[in-house]
């Protein structure tokens, strides 16, 4: 057997669980680790700039490729600054492995030179994490997070490890990889098939169903399961914002994004619904508004792996704790061989009615000659892209319109901070989804808010060649916070501007060595974008000047049903 | 309603830490937790009441379940069960009164298990209640000192928590 130093396990451990790229920022307590990672070849380090990016870029790296993304930081700050990435990948139920370096074992407890108590700092935000005492205990303990973090419902894991047990000085027998046995771990593999058939026969009885699909589809690999099921059916279909690209964006069945900011036929279908069928989706406060007002006349079927996630907000009718994709390929079974269809007569109704909905909004907006609708830069994208790329957002207005009109064709397309909502997430995510995939397009829609938020990493992407286009939408403002202020504080624009402070955007992309584009005409908007798309081994910033007024709709009415919304600055439903 | 929810949970450290974390991270309460060793040393038991209506309770047993540490739980007052809590109290113990309270930890069943001249300890077995009842009895007046274990229990008959 060979003899390997703890900090050399560590590598060969990753190694064996098919790490080919980590992210990351070395210090004091991971030195020993990072000695190691340079010995070797299998496994690229990619330096950032600060450790929030590093925890963005592994999930957005596990976001666009399904596979657990690697951190790796030093202990104390180097620890805590990668609180909001463990935080920001927990409420999206992201697999991520956190390893955190920690002072010597002997020193622990006595406030030594950065040691922070990393495991009960994230203790709130980790699926679970696990403390080195020994370094003989290194590789059980990252083949353990492996398994925790990527099966059942994905998490982050953390794996603390004191710098003695990475010391050079003493080598221990690597053992062979094994399977990871828990008891007090176990997995659903099996969604019950009494509850199946019920979900069946309930949906056979529906006369205006609709599918209310999540995240849960996209981490469960249950897109194509989904869409099969659904085209069988004939049955409409939204996509929660975690939920997009799990069925086809451009498809006729698919109704857009319920919820706060979803489209008016997706909202008002979800109310007047019959049966729900709800897929690894959470009842999210986001998407049901006042849960006491929330649809109605319906009955629902509940899929999801977690347990926990049913009838947490919402009492449902048939619970199936499963894993997504087994569940829906065996719905798809019995709808097949019992040539199972929905009532015909009523289902021709339920979409004349959708039609008429959808045909009534469907995400209008006005134009202006003189400057662009950030609505307009979003559709250009999609245009400029053929709806090809791969598009992570920051948090704000900006995000929103991207999700309503980039219409996202397949799963791992659209990545975004869902659950907590962190600005600064979408440049560093981008740089995952570019390492994931390195011939991808891969466009990060931003504020000018956001951007700044992580615009350091503009130096890593020049360092690693990542040629990622930015997608400024600039309105000048806290866009998202101003609607508020707007619509709930009589326009009062409490700290939401910046009064002539903003950077010259393509000035500071050039002087970290990129490209600048600035389009404030809207007559250049298309050529520009053109432009920035065909540069294909350069990052572009674009710096895209928008209606600061613009605000994003529909909107739900706060305590009200799905249906309560506003269609814009002066029409309610 | 109060609610007797009983857990089996590896015995490792922070297990506990992450237990209690998630009651107070979700806005439950806890009122009363005990927590040893079983017979088993890789296990620990850990009783734990609560409030709650059924779907919280539902959703605090599910939460507890997803924890990894956690290997089996049960919530004990769903059927019928045994629970008891130890309680040792201090009370003033001069004159009349010293005959008064060695009758009151009679009555319950309790022991005097130290006594000094002017104050006894009493030692007392038994549910929430009978506790309750003996501190009501006893009177504020001349207890010095309580102290409760929590109750901890386990289900009557065959039915058990274990591997
Ligand atoms: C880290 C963080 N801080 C604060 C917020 C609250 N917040 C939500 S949207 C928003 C404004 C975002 O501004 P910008 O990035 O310019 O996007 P816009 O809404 O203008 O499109 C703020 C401050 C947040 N989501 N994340
Ligand atoms: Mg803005």
């Amino acid at each position: 057997m060979e003899l390997l130093s703890g900090a050399e396990m560590v590598v060969r451990a990753l190694r064996d669980e098919g790490v080919k790229t980590m992210f990351g920022y070395p210090g004091g307590a991971v030195l020993h680790i990072y000695d190691a990672l340079f010995q070797q070849k299998d496994i690229t380090h990619i330096l950032v700039r600060h450790e929030q990016a590093a925890a963005h870029m592994a999930d957005g790296y596990a976001r666009a490729s399904g596979k657990p993304g690697v951190v790796l930081v030093t202990s104390g700050p180097g620890a805590t600054n990668t609180v909001t990435g463990i935080a920001t990948a927990y409420m999206d139920s992201i697999p991520m492995i956190i390893v955190t370096g920690q002072v010597r074992s002997d020193w622990i407890g006595n406030d030594a030179f950065q040691e922070t108590d990393i495991l009960g700092v994230s203790r709130p935000i980790v699926k679970h994490s696990i403390m080195v005492r020994d370094a003989r205990e290194i590789p059980a303990a990252i083949r353990k997070a492996f398994y925790i973090a990527t099966t059942g419902r994905p998490g982050p894991v953390l794996i603390d490890i004191p710098k003695d047990c990475t010391s050079p000085l003493e080598k221990f027998e690597y053992p062979a990889p094994a399977k990871v046995k828990m008891r007090s771990y176990n997995v659903v593999t099996r969604g019950h098939p009494g509850q199946i058939k019920k979900a069946v026969d309930l949906l056979v009885q529906a006369k205006r169903p609709i599918f209310y699909t999540g995240g849960g589809v996209i981490l469960g690999g249950a897109a194509q399961a989904l869409t099969q099921l659904v085209r069988q059916l004939g049955a409409p279909i939204t996509n929660t914002l975690m939920g997009l690209g799990g069925f086809p964006g451009d498809d006729r069945q698919f109704l857009g994004m319920p919820g706060m900011h979803g489209t008016y036929e997706a909202n008002m279908a979800m109310h007047h619904s019959d049966v729900i069928v709800a897929v690894g989706a959470r009842f999210d406060d986001r998407v049901t508004n006042n849960t006491a007002k929330f649809c109605p006349n319906a009955k629902i079927i509940h899929i999801d792996v977690d347990p926990a996630s049913i009838s947490k907000n919402v009492p449902v009718d048939i619970p199936i704790v499963g894993p997504c994709e087994q569940v829906l390929a065996e719905m798809l079974d019995i709808v097949k061989k019992d040539e199972v269809c929905l009532d015909k007569e009523a289902l021709d109704a339920w979409w004349k009615q959708i039609n008429a909905w959808r045909a009534y909004h469907g995400l209008r907006y006005s134009k202006d000659e003189s400057i662009l609708k950030p609505q307009q830069v979003i559709e250009a994208l999609y245009r400029v892209t053929k709806g090809d790329a791969i598009v992570t957002s920051d948090v704000g207005q900006h995000q929103m319109f991207a999700a309503q009109f980039y219409k996202f064709r397949r799963p791992y397309q659209w990545v975004n901070s869902g659950g907590l909502g962190t600005m600064g997430f979408g440049l560093p995510a981008a740089m995952g989804c570019a390492v994931a995939h390195p011939d991808a397009t891969v466009a990060c829609v931003t504020g000018e808010g956001s951007i700044q938020m992580n615009i350091q990493e503009l130096a890593t992407c020049l360092q690693y060649r990542f040629p990622i286009k930015i997608i400024t939408l600039n309105n000048q403002s806290l866009g998202m916070v101003r609607q508020w202020q707007d619509m709930q504080y009589h326009g009062r624009h409490s700290s939401s501007t910046y009064e002539e402070s903003l950077p010259d955007f393509v000035k500071l992309a050039e002087a970290y060595g990129h490209v600048g584009i600035r389009v404030t005409n809207p007559a250049d908007l298309d050529s520009a974008m053109e432009e920035a798309f065909s540069l294909k081994d350069q990052l572009v910033f674009m710096d895209i000047n928008v209606d600061p007024t613009e605000h994003v709709y529909p909107m739900q009415i706060g305590e009200g049903s799905m249906r309560d919304m506003w269609l814009n600055k002066t029409e309610r439903t | 309603m109060r609610r007797i929810i009983s857990i089996l949970l590896e015995n490792e450290p922070g297990a506990l830490s992450r237990v209690v974390g998630l009651f107070s991270q979700r806005g439950y309460n806890i009122e009363t937790l005990t927590v040893a060793p079983t017979n088993d040393p890789t296990l620990s038991r850990l009783t734990l009441t609560t409030q709650g209506g059924d779907r919280v309770i539902e959703q605090i047993t599910k939460q507890l379940n997803k924890l990894v540490e956690v290997v089996k739980l049960v919530d004990l007052s769903e059927g019928p069960h045994i629970e008891r809590e130890l309680m040792l109290v201090k009370v003033k113990a001069t004159g009349a009164q010293r005959a008064e309270i060695k009758r009151s930890a009679d009555i319950f069943r309790g022991q005097i298990v130290d006594v000094t001249s002017s104050v006894y300890t009493v030692q007392l077995a038994g549910t929430t209640d009978k506790l309750d009842a003996f501190i009501e009895a006893i009177g504020d007046a001349s207890i010095l000192e309580v102290v409760r274990t929590g109750v901890s229990g386990l289900a009557r008959g065959d039915k058990t928590l274990s591997l």
